[in-house]
């Protein structure tokens, strides 16, 4: 063995252990108990056990989606903006959206509990102007924007970080062949900005998909979502532990994102195909 | 060359630290005991009185319900030595065999505790437990907002009142909850008969468009700022939302409640069997149980701390019900396997749709 190649496996054997201890091994039992019964034989029952759940599935699909778009929406033009600043400024913008990020997550989702209480912040601001007050707690609008609120600096990142690579030249080189800014975007920016997109999307739907604290805290427990069942039968707050069911609808739920994942991934290549041409 | 080395370097610094977790804990002139107790139940500031009185290190976690404490204590992920659940917990930690049997010569303060709290039917014949606080549950409401008509009857009826529909916080734990519609229906909390849970579970599904929110400990911000105007709890902490909120009051409904003793006991794959028993013993202490009684608010099993409290305190009917109204509560009981897994899917149910 050469110097170098020892360096290399000096460097990757503690990743790869990390990896195999706190990536492989859990998810090997996770497809464990998902095939399991109580008493360890094989089944299949838990897996069919998930149609019970169908809606529960389809209710967190929707307010993960909802939550990506908003965020992609709202990161997208912000992203832009700060990556054709000067680049002081845009360490100091860079730093502002992540600078929630340092506080605990818990907190900041009830803080907004707080902001959006019936007697809260707004309906408090809203009562002394003479306003009614309206009711914005537990409701499924509460879980997405708590959705959008946490996760919006995943979306921020990644999109920026490519679009601060695109040079000026390229889109002025777009605009001396007599490229409008409505091309300019379509024909060179979105297209060099996919993988950022995809990176994004992925890192909000994630999280927003498998979610239970936001929905417990912002959902008043009534918006239950599919992190919401599982949580339950990992930590048995429904009277009984059930790590089949639960480690069941994990697996199913993983593999939802893998799918996702993949069609996300189809888009990339058709995309960067078409900027090549 | 310098960035191999470098690079070297940071891969032995990674698996030193790899080595490092994999082997924390060793510290091993100073025992740390785990103590695994529920929410805003104790006072803080008794634990380092603890620590500065033995040298034995606390190393304090909470949750937010018995079921939560007993997949954390099952699954055998997390090692405690001291935890404290309540009855039926108890009763079934008994049955699967995890709690130790206590040795009482080491805690002497034992004494304190009343007769009445001795030889429950939870542990008959005291070896594994020794009462830490007890209460019932209760309902309690807004006096601002809710009618003095519709609380003058005392009944559970008023957390199915429409007038209040999204005013009101529901237990988010299937035994309390289920236990409340029980007590609608008549039924006993331990029932044992499968339909008389699946009616109890039609009135909570009847129940949920009422609901402003499940809580658990987020129900002390709720009731305090006015949030919601009803809400079933446990009396002690009702006694403290009612100090940080006047316009709150509550009471034990008519149809009856849940009365629940929390005991403290020590696991039986416990490393620290002396120091736990120390522990128990110092929260006996007279002193540490009037402070606990004092923050927690709930009702106290120790005679000696008990004559301590402000008359005030002792002398309220919901936080020391008398004999007459404590004939109309009962205790819950270890559920049978199926009943248990029936309540389960029932709630379930009920969160998911």
């Amino acid at each position: 063995m050469n110097r170098k190649s020892l360096t290399k496996t000096l460097v990757t054997t503690p990743y790869t252990i990390w990896m195999i201890i706190f990536v492989v091994v859990p998810i090997a039992l996770v497809v464990y108990y998902a095939l399991t019964d109580a008493d360890g034989h094989f089944t299949t029952e838990n897996i069919f056990a998930i149609v019970d759940y169908g809606k529960t599935f389809a209710v967190s699909l929707e307010l993960a989606l909802i939550s990506t778009a908003i965020c992609l929406l709202l990161a997208y033009p912000l992203a832009y903006t700060i990556s054709r600043m000067h680049t002081r400024r845009q360490s100091t913008m860079i730093m502002l959206v992540m600078l929630p990020m340092w506080m605990n997550f818990l907190i900041r989702t009830y803080a907004w509990m707080t902001i959006l209480e019936n007697n809260g912040l707004i309906n408090r601001f809203v009562r002394m102007l003479g306003g009614e007050g309206f009711r914005m707690i537990n409701t499924n609008g509460a879980v997405v924007l708590g959705m959008v609120y946490n996760f919006l600096p995943y979306m921020i990142l990644p999109i920026y970080t490519v679009l601060t690579k695109i040079e000026q030249s390229t889109i002025e080189a777009a605009q001396d062949l007599g490229a409008n800014r409505v091309q300019v975007f379509r024909r060179i920016l979105f297209p060099m900005s996919v993988p950022g997109i995809i990176s994004g999307v992925t890192m909000v739907f994630v999280p927003a998909v498998s979610t239970f604290v936001i929905s417990k805290l912002l959902g008043g427990g009534k918006t239950f979502l599919i992190g919401d069942i599982i949580e339950n039968y990992f930590l048995g707050n429904t009277g009984t532990v059930n790590y089949n069911i639960g480690a069941s609808l994990s697996l199913v739920l993983m593999l939802l994102i893998l799918i996702s994942m993949a069609i996300m991934n189809h888009f990339d290549k058709d995309e960067s195909a078409g900027g090549m041409l | 060359m310098k960035k191999k080395v470098l690079s070297v370097i940071l891969a032995l610094c990674i698996a030193c630290g790899v080595l490092s977790l994999a082997g924390c804990g060793g510290n091993a002139d100073r025992v740390t005991l785990n103590v695994y107790n529920w929410g805003e139940y104790i006072d803080l500031s008794v634990l380092p009185e603890f620590e500065k009185e033995t040298g034995i290190k606390v190393n304090y976690t909470t949750y937010a319900s018995n079921e939560e404490m007993y997949a954390k204590v099952s699954s055998g992920a997390a090692s405690y030595d001291v935890v404290i659940p309540s009855d039926y917990m108890i009763a079934k930690l008994i049955e699967e065999d995890m709690l130790a049997e206590l040795d009482f010569s080491n805690i002497p303060n034992y004494q304190y505790i009343g007769e009445d709290y001795r030889g429950l039917q939870y542990d008959p014949e005291n070896k594994f437990s020794v009462p830490y606080s007890w209460g019932t549950t209760v309902i309690m409401y807004n006096k601002t907002v809710v009618d003095p008509a519709d609380v003058a009857d005392k009944s559970v009826d008023l957390m199915w009142n429409e007038k209040y529909k999204d005013q009101i916080l529901m237990f988010d734990n299937p035994r309390d909850a289920f236990a409340l519609a029980l007590s609608k229906l008549g039924y006993s909390f331990n029932s044992t008969n499968p339909d008389e849970w699946e009616q109890a579970a039609e009135l909570l599904r009847q129940q949920k468009p009422l609901v402003q929110s499940y809580v658990m400990d987020q129900i002390f911000d709720k009731m305090e700022a006015g949030e919601a105007a009803i809400a079933a709890y446990y009396a002690g902490d009702a006694l403290i939302i009612q100090e940080e909120n006047p316009d709150v009051d509550y009471f034990i409904p008519k149809e009856g409640a849940n009365m629940f003793v929390d005991a403290m006991c020590v696991m039986k794959n416990t490393q620290h069997k002396a120091e736990a028993e120390a522990f128990i013993n110092f929260m006996l202490k007279t002193d540490v149980a009037v402070k606990t009684a004092e923050v927690i608010g709930y009702a106290t099993p120790h005679t000696a701390a008990k004559a301590e409290l402000d008359p005030e305190i002792t002398g309220n009917p919901v936080v020391y019900p008398d004999a007459a109204i404590l004939e109309n509560t009962e205790v819950f009981l270890n559920l049978t396997p199926e009943i248990g897994k029936l309540q389960s899917e029932l709630w379930t149910d009920i969160k998911k749709d």
